[in-house]
């Protein structure tokens, strides 16, 4: 009795100790998308803090409806995009204000930080900084839809059936840009938003017998253009890099009104338990060397200072072929999406679907 | 004594009391509250039938329910039609090895997830896949043929899903039929169709009726094989549902659509019910 008291008692304690592990290091539970935590990435990181990684692949709208589920609990560093954070903040109050001072500004684009801050912004605290970036526009098979020059061509008869797009907001606006609307100028009038949505629905349900599916994910997507079976795509523009690698034929191009810019961020998660842990993974993946490897797995460019010196030379070859310095210039940066927008576009992709 | 047979049942009842309650019932009541708020501002909220009138104001929604009931309503009785000669041979015709191995030919396909058998759908459908390149093989056709991303293929893709919760009560129901049973409706001068109709179905009636409440459930609530097989049309009622709750953030609608979904399909089982003659009980046993 006594004996078996005295074994479970040390076999308790034997246990605490192995759970605290060495001083200081905890468990980092971070909610992120596919490539943006690569194992070597992790492996590295948890050999020089002695944290542990859990890493959680999403998107945007996933991150959100679970943290919206859970209060803000659960996770302990979260990467929505930038213009995803301030209106759910708003409205859920799902994040917690980041502090600058445990982050090391000199490791990020200032340009990049400063913007990201700015549309992070809620009630005067910050609520994230930026990670990776990337654009979406078309994927074209150059030598079978050369005349794809913006979103709305994607509805010309010569490419008939052989189209694909996501049904989704970035389709919505970047259809209206195409149509020489500007949507982000309406954000704030909810009656000028119904509007210009209102009129790229009636050009969708027209473009739908063009399409052969809406495309869900990017392996999707992938998958479909291989296959020849679309030559002409909405996408991002990582996917036709990696497509271009595979076939010369198909590649990304940035449409004439203007490819869509998104960055996606840190924030942390309002009853996030590992704060400390999440600024040393920021900082740790924002030194240029690890978010080249970064760069390598995502095959986006993050917003660490230098880290392009160390990028892969054919991913730098087809970043510029994407983008001349002027279609560089011509990006629409996603502003933030105030709260309640989803709901009418909501009803505009919902009709859109049910369209025959 | 007395009491402690009641302390008894109390302990047995009590996983499964637990179980009702924390995660069916508790849930349920606060999806329900959830879906008479209305928004009306940056997080506040106040009571309202808002998210019900959508339901009937706006007919995309209410099309969006009566195309997935419809479908599924199609698909029950092509399931049906497909497994009753299946069981009938497994259950009556087949005997000993045969009949274990038709039986876990059936059984095969679900060893795999839904996802996989899906996916396996799309490589014979789609445009360069299976089907289309043996056509233009044979010479059927020039060109390749698109088989996806229609009702047919959604079709196909919820009686294939749904068939082993047909044949499984089916096959139950109708070894419980004697032999002799049969033989004596033909001793008696019965055809054969006369024989299936006056004693073969109406034996199998229980086994017909839970199979076809669970496999209509079951195609209703179906989530991958529509959106999978379907594309681009593939609308479904809980695709809408998925959507409001994750990419619109309108959790207030989903979870009335949620409630329409759990109201509307126990209503239609019921009809079907009262219009075939059938009751719960009888066919529960």
């Amino acid at each position: 009795m006594k004996a078996s008291t005295t074994l479970s008692v040390s076999a308790l304690s034997l246990s605490i100790a192995l759970l605290s592990g060495p001083a200081g290091a905890e468990t980092l539970r971070l909610l992120t998308w596919g490539g943006y935590a690569p194992e070597d990435v992790v492996a590295l990181f948890e050999e020089q803090t002695g944290h542990t990684v859990e890493v959680t692949r999403s998107n945007n709208e996933e991150m959100i409806a679970k943290l919206r589920a859970t209060g803000g609990g659960g996770f302990d560093l979260v990467q929505p995009s930038q213009d995803r954070i301030a209106g759910p903040q708003e409205e859920f109050g799902i994040y917690k204000p980041i502090d600058m001072s445990k982050i090391d500004t000199s490791l990020f684009i200032p340009s990049m930080l400063a913007a990201t801050q700015a549309n992070t912004t809620v009630g005067g605290e910050v609520y994230g900084v930026p990670h990776v970036w990337g654009t979406s526009g078309l994927v074209l098979d150059t030598a079978q839809a050369d005349m794809v020059a913006d979103y709305t061509d994607l509805c010309s008869d010569a490419v008939a059936g052989r189209v694909s797009y996501r049904l989704k907001r970035p389709t919505l606006i970047g259809f209206a840009f195409a149509m020489g609307l500007d949507p982000f100028a309406a954000y704030g009038d909810e009656a000028a938003y119904t509007d210009i949505m209102s009129q790229v629905e009636e050009r969708l349900i027209d473009c739908k017998p063009n399409v052969k599916t809406y495309w869900g994910g990017g392996d999707e997507l992938m998958g479909l253009m291989r296959s020849g079976e679309v030559v002409a795509s909405m996408a991002w523009d990582t996917g036709g890099w990696k497509l271009n690698a595979d076939n010369p034929d198909i590649t990304f191009v940035a449409p004439a009104s203007g490819a869509l810019g998104w960055v996606d961020t840190f924030a942390l998660p309002a009853r996030g338990q590992a704060d400390d842990a999440a600024y040393d993974w920021i900082n740790f993946v924002m030194q240029p060397e690890i978010a080249a490897m970064i760069t390598a797995a995502a095959g986006n460019f993050t917003a660490s200072d230098g880290a392009a010196a160390f990028a892969d030379d054919a991913l730098k070859a087809r970043y510029e072929a994407s983008f001349p310095p002027e279609a560089i210039d011509n990006i629409k940066w996603y502003p933030p999406v105030p709260a309640g927008l989803e709901v009418i576009e909501g009803g505009v992709l919902d009709r859109v679907k049910a369209a025959n | 004594m007395r009491t402690q047979a009641r302390l008894g049942l109390f302990l047995l009842l009590t996983p499964l009391v637990l179980w009702l309650s924390l995660l069916i019932f508790i849930p349920h009541v606060d999806m329900f509250l959830v879906s008479l708020r209305e928004r009306v501002g940056v997080g506040e909220y106040r009571l309202s039938l808002a998210n019900y009138l959508t339901f009937i104001n706006e007919p995309l929604y209410l099309r969006t329910f009566l195309r997935t009931a419809v479908m599924s309503v199609i698909a029950t009785v092509i399931t049906l039609m497909i497994a009753f000669p299946v069981s009938y041979y497994i259950a009556k015709i087949a005997r000993g090895r045969t009949r274990s191995a038709l039986f876990l030919l059936c059984l095969v396909p679900f060893w795999v997830s839904e996802l996989v058998r899906t996916f396996g759908w799309m490589i014979l459908l789609r445009e360069t896949g299976l089907i289309s390149n043996l056509l233009q093989f044979v010479g059927l056709t020039d060109a390749p043929v698109e088989m996806l991303y229609n009702d047919a293929a959604i079709m196909v893709g919820l009686v294939y899903t749904s068939m082993l919760f047909m044949v499984v009560p089916l096959v139950t129901t109708l070894e419980s039929l004697p032999d002799e049973v049969i033989e004596a409706g033909y001793d008696l001068g019965g055809s054969g169709v006369a024989v299936m109709r006056e004693i073969v179905i109406p034996h199998a009636m229980p086994g017909i009726v839970s199979g076809s409440i669970i496999v209509f459930m079951l195609s209703l609530g179906n989530y991958l094989t529509p959106t999978m097989l379907g594309g681009k049309d593939s609308l479904w009622f809980t695709e809408l549902i998925y959507s409001q709750f994750i990419v619109r953030f309108n959790w207030e609608l989903g979870a009335a659509f949620g409630f329409l979904l759990l109201g509307l399909s126990s209503a239609i089982v019921w009809g079907m019910l009262k219009l075939t003659g059938q009751s719960l009980e009888k066919s529960m046993g």
